[in-house]
């Protein structure tokens, strides 16, 4: 229902409450308004609808393939 | 992992394959899940996983497509609204087709001359009201709990940059009153839920805890990629091995335990919860969101004087059925008939995230 | 000209229209043909002709890597050249907004004489209409394009065979992307720019070389996934597309990722399908992979006898699924 995607923090600008994000070359603006936890430059956000949402953790991510890896009991790559 | 798809491990064929073999190597019993959420549908069809999956487990797309919910009282409102002279209705591009009462939409008003702004953000109608100072921007705010935050943020923005000619129509709606009725009615026939991924980033874990406390159905939030499909059906089937429902977060990624608590405080200081009308479930109360204090000005309908009205789903759609999982949505006397994504009847068919209109655009 | 605006006189029939056309247009288009300006052209040409015309409205005007005048070019050339033709005439018609820039308008008709010169047609016969402010948006350009059928059996969409292999001559949706991209509400920044090419050399040198070319179509509207339905049901036969194997520009796959779109339905200007025997597929993406606007050729599925009249995608999972004909334009979406 809520199409959200990752983007990389390329510049913020706190007076003005947005950000600056890339996707593959794609840049856009978005509203830093609602994110609870201020993102820093190279992190990367969830943006839903112009506005980050959350910041995404991606030692969580890697972490969480790791366990998949392990759990199929497969080499870790 | 590569700049552009920081997720890229999420997609890996291998890995999933793998998964996907160990998930039917343990399944011992047929398995049906409803996935609430239409961007999981959409991964589900989209990514091929719907043909890779064993006969024996079956899903079910619940009431998460925001548009599809969109009742068709409230299309007839927003449909007079874009009528109106001086008004320039902004909307996201998924709205556009969406039928009214009367088989009328954005599309179609917008031919007979209505001014219709397609956006990405509720911020950028902010902008448009900036940049029309003489028309009023009425923008259409549907969306559940991830997008509510951003439009009460928008409005917020509104009130303090003094814009007075944006204007909101608020037709979003909650998840959990949603699940409940769902839940509540002893037709449903899942036994699982896959839940939200960035509905549950803003609201967390607890307020789904009832599932599986009151219900003892096991339910699982986790993201939109192929392998946390996977992983969460793998959950799912752990669970229901054990006789242990619980309510688990597999999408950590993304969501907070605790979710988003600033989001939900910008949303509380705009919204207050209100009734609100479902299409395809009817009346649901306190599952949906109005503009409370100060920010009441803002309301579209206020100004404009315009009610919504509760009309009737048309007869034969058989919508109710299909979401609560009673009926598979090609066994649908309209499905593929009289009820087409060109010319829907029911919710399901609305949007691509629809569960019928999924089927019609991607099964085989 | 007398005045940096257009006015309704320009399109009189009176002295101001002569002298748009002589002063302007004849600039610009000038040949022999055109220069006599008679009130037809006269042809020489011989054998199976194949014709098309097409009608042109883009906003904006100009865009990264074309604008309406290269695309009013570029797009009836193609399509005269995907039955298998050599593109020789055109024939250009404009409506033109009162109070258009002048300059406006000879940026436009430059590009179209640039475009014509780098596609070896003629612009052989025209007509202007001035029409009052507010009746048409700016500038509608009308093309009509003829050319001589270079082979028999020529190309053609109901010609697909079970086993033909289904090639593209690059990467899909840089266009629609491009003019997404600058839509007013959908501000966003993008390295990236409008494929609008003309094909008609690329397709005589594949014509040329390889003995066998069952379609060639140019996936615009719609795109590949709209183009490849239109021919699946032209031909009566199914299509096995591997979704791994279509070249998608990585900016416009990202683009697509947040505004919910898919780059097999954006539209591309300067694209072709080619749809041959197996055999020749190889051959047909060597001569493809040497010329300028086929450097990202990739062979990307088969025709198949199940599934008539569908196009089946497979997916990097190995799933399979009906990659379906959409109900209009695609618009970005939340959910």
């Amino acid at each position: 229902m809520c199409l959200a995607v990752p983007m990389e923090i390329k510049t913020l600008d706190h007076d003005l409450n947005i950000a600056e994000v890339e996707i593959g070359g794609v840049k856009r603006q978005v509203r830093l308004d609602i994110i609870d936890e201020q993102p820093l430059v190279g992190d990367f956000v969830i943006v839903h609808a112009g506005f980050a949402l959350r910041r995404l953790d991606r030692e969580d991510a890697l972490e969480t393939i790791k366990l998949f890896q392990e759990n199929l009991h497969l080499e870790l790559s | 992992m590569n700049s552009h798809d920081p997720l890229a491990e999420f997609k890996d064929p291998g890995l999933c394959r793998r998964l996907l073999a160990k998930i039917h190597a343990e399944l011992t019993a047929p398995l049906r899940f409803m996935e609430v959420c239409g961007t999981h549908t959409v991964a589900i069809f989209q990514s091929g996983l719907r043909s890779l999956l064993s006969a024996d487990i079956v899903h079910v797309s619940g009431p998460g497509c925001p548009v599809c919910v969109t009742h068709e009282g409230e299309v007839a409102a927003f449909l007079e609204l874009a009528r109106k002279d001086k008004v320039i209705i902004a909307t996201f591009g998924d709205l556009m087709r969406v039928p009214g009462p009367h088989g009328g939409n954005l599309k179609a008003v917008q031919a007979e001359g209505a001014r219709v702004e397609v956006v990405y953000s509720a911020f950028d109608a902010l902008q448009l009201a900036v940049k029309h100072p003489k028309d009023r921007i009425v923008f259409l705010g549907v969306g559940f709990e991830t997008t509510a935050p951003t439009v009460a943020a928008t409005i917020k923005n509104a009130a303090a940059q003094n814009v007075e000619n944006l204007l909101l129509f608020s037709m979003h709606k909650l998840i959990p009153p949603a699940l409940a009725v769902l839940l509540d009615d002893s037709d449903l026939n899942v036994d699982s839920l896959l839940l939200p991924g960035h509905v549950s980033t803003i609201i967390g874990l607890e307020p789904y805890r009832f599932i599986a406390d009151k219900y003892g159905v096991p339910a699982v939030i986790t993201g939109f990629e192929p392998l946390d499909i996977l992983q969460a059906l793998q959950l799912i089937i752990s669970q229901i091995k054990d006789r242990r429902p619980k309510v688990v977060n597999e999408y950590t990624r993304a969501v907070a335990d605790q979710g988003n608590p600033r989001a939900r405080e910008v949303m509380s200081q705009v919204f207050e919860p209100c009734d609100a009308l479902w299409r395809g479930l009817g009346r649901i109360p306190q599952s949906g969101l109005t503009l409370h204090g100060e920010y009441a000005r803002f309301d579209a309908l206020r100004f404009f004087d315009v009610a919504v009205e509760n009309l009737p789903p048309l007869p034969g759609c058989c919508c109710g059925d299909v979401l609560k999982g009673k009926m598979r949505p090609n066994n649908c006397p309209l499905f593929g008939k009289a009820c087409i994504p060109a010319n829907p009847v029911g919710p399901c068919m609305v949007s691509t995230e629809g569960s019928c209109a999924a089927y019609y655009k991607y099964s085989l | 000209m007398h005045s940096s605006r257009l006015l309704l006189d320009s399109g009189s029939g009176g002295k101001a229209s002569h002298r748009l056309i002589k002063d302007f247009f004849l600039q610009h288009f000038g040949n022999a043909t055109l220069n006599r300006l008679d009130d037809a052209a006269l042809l020489e040409i011989s054998g199976p002709v194949a014709m098309s015309t097409d009608s042109f409205t883009v906003t904006p005007l100009f865009f990264p890597g074309g604008d309406i005048g290269s695309l009013a070019v570029n797009g009836t050339v193609n399509d005269v050249a995907m039955l298998g033709a050599l593109p020789r005439f055109l024939s250009c018609a404009f409506i033109l907004e009162e109070g258009l820039e002048m300059d406006v308008l000879e940026r436009i008709v430059r590009s179209m004489a640039q475009a014509a010169d780098r596609a070896q047609v003629q612009i052989v016969t025209g007509d202007t209409k001035v029409v009052p402010k507010g009746a048409v948006d700016k500038i509608f350009i009308n093309t009509t394009g003829i050319g001589e059928i270079l082979v028999q059996p020529h190309p053609q969409g109901h010609r697909a065979r079970p086993g033909d292999a289904v090639l593209v001559s690059g990467t899909m949706g840089d266009h629609g992307l491009t003019i997404l991209a600058t839509r007013e509400g959908l501000s966003f920044d993008a390295p990236v720019a409008s494929d609008c090419a003309g094909l008609g050399h690329l397709v005589g040198e594949l014509l040329e070389a390889v003995p066998e070319i069952h379609v060639l179509r140019d996936p615009t509207r719609g795109g590949l996934a709209t183009t490849l339905n239109e021919i699946v049901m032209q031909s009566g036969v199914g299509c096995l597309i591997q979704e791994n194997m279509v070249p998608v520009n990585p900016v416009v796959s990202a683009g697509c990722s947040f505004l919910g779109l898919d780059p097999l339905y954006l539209a591309n200007e300067g694209k072709l399908i080619c749809i041959l025997p197996e055999q020749f597929a190889k051959q047909a993406l060597t001569i493809l992979g040497k010329n300028e606007f086929g450097t990202k050729a990739a062979c990307i599925g088969r025709i198949i006898d199940t599934h008539p009249g569908r196009v089946v995608l497979q997916t990097p999972l190995g799933g399979h699924r009906l990659l379906d004909m959409l109900e209009g334009e695609q618009l970005p979406r939340i959910c």
